[in-house]
């Protein structure tokens, strides 16, 4: 089995019972040319590990620090990422799509 | 999310259960949605219910407005599948270009010369006559049929119990010579031009294909055509 079939809900469920903290990511809404689609997922651990993608690579950085924000006081957030968003200068998306990531702790 | 929620829906997952997760997205509120009636969505707005249906039928999550906020219906439905009939050098590139594309795969040769692990380890054969064999995978909304034999003792009866599935996907390899003949072999079976208009022959998209891997990149490229812009054969 090659990288790209891992799955972020296995990989999150086999950290989890292995007593990590862990924190899901999933697109929820796209506008433009957003390089992943709605339902997307991102699993990370309290390590900064990570598997599975929310962008082609552009904004993974950003959704783990918030995945590890998640997993220490535990509550869920929304994220914008986008051109128009001020983030945008250093995370942005290069395609010039606009994406909005919802961000979870598995309790 | 809840461990718990989790492994309900990893389990579902495992049964090949098309199932919603349902995410209140200001509370991280969730629960899990089903196809069954109604069961379970009496405290929610039959809307929602209508959507999460929708979603899974149509394959793409949403979100919809709510008293509570914004609700995203994410969709976990089954992995879509290929039933490959004929298991020949082209089937032999596709399977492992399938199974990339996300495809679980069946290979159905009732010759067990071309049909056998050594040509195709690890992969789900059947020796079965096709329509025994069509029979026992049920193919479903979720499912291509691909056949490539040329014979029509083995490519038919696959083809009439596709055409009698809901297949979104049905190819047939073989020129447009062996198509017309294949056509008039169902009109006599007793299917018409819908159903016709349902299978993709010659098979693939016209790219020029030479190889056994260029057909079958022709072929996968149709098949996502027809799942990802719901194109029918004709319009194709």
């Amino acid at each position: 089995m090659s990288d790209i079939d891992v799955d972020p809900l296995n990989q999150a469920q086999t950290w989890r019972k292995s007593g990590k903290g862990v924190a899901l990511a999933t697109v929820v809404t796209t506008w433009g040319s957003a390089p992943r689609p709605v339902g997307s997922q991102l699993a990370v651990d309290e390590d900064g590990n990570f598997v599975g993608s929310v962008s082609g690579g552009c904004i993974e950085g950003a959704v783990v620090t918030e995945g590890l924000d998640a997993i220490q006081d535990g509550k869920p957030r929304l994220l914008d990422f986008g051109v128009s968003d001020a983030q945008a200068w250093e995370v942005g998306l290069a395609c010039g799509g606009k994406i909005q990531i919802f961000v979870e702790k598995l309790a | 999310m809840q461990s718990t929620l989790l492994e309900q829906l990893q389990a579902d997952r495992a049964a090949k259960r098309p199932v919603v997760l349902a995410t209140f997205l200001k509370t991280g509120e969730q629960r899990l949605l089903y196809l069954v009636g109604k069961q379970g969505l009496k405290d929610l707005d039959p809307r929602i219910g209508e959507a999460a249906r929708a979603a899974l039928l149509e394959d793409k999550p949403r979100t919809v407005e709510t008293e509570q906020g914004p609700l995203f219906l994410n969709v976990f439905n089954p992995p879509l599948r290929l039933i490959l009939v004929g298991a020949v050098h082209i089937a032999q590139a596709l399977v492992p270009m399938a199974r990339l594309t996300g495809y679980e795969v069946a290979v159905i040769d009732p010759r067990s010369a071309f049909g056998n692990a050594e040509r195709f380890p690890g992969v789900a054969l059947s020796n079965d006559w096709p329509d025994e064999a069509m029979a026992a995978l049920k193919p479903d909304l979720r499912t291509a049929v691909v056949t490539l034999t040329h014979d029509p003792k083995v490519d038919d009866p696959a083809l009439q119990a596709a055409l009698k599935s809901d297949a979104f996907y049905i190819g047939a390899l073989g020129s447009k010579k062996t198509h017309a003949a294949r056509i008039e072999r169902l009109t006599a079976a007793g299917f018409g031009p819908d159903d016709f208009a349902r299978i993709n022959g010659p098979v693939g998209l016209s790219i020029g294909a030479k190889s056994p891997a260029e057909i079958a990149i022709s072929i996968l490229a149709q098949m996502t055509q027809a799942l990802r812009q719901q194109k029918s054969a004709q319009e194709a």
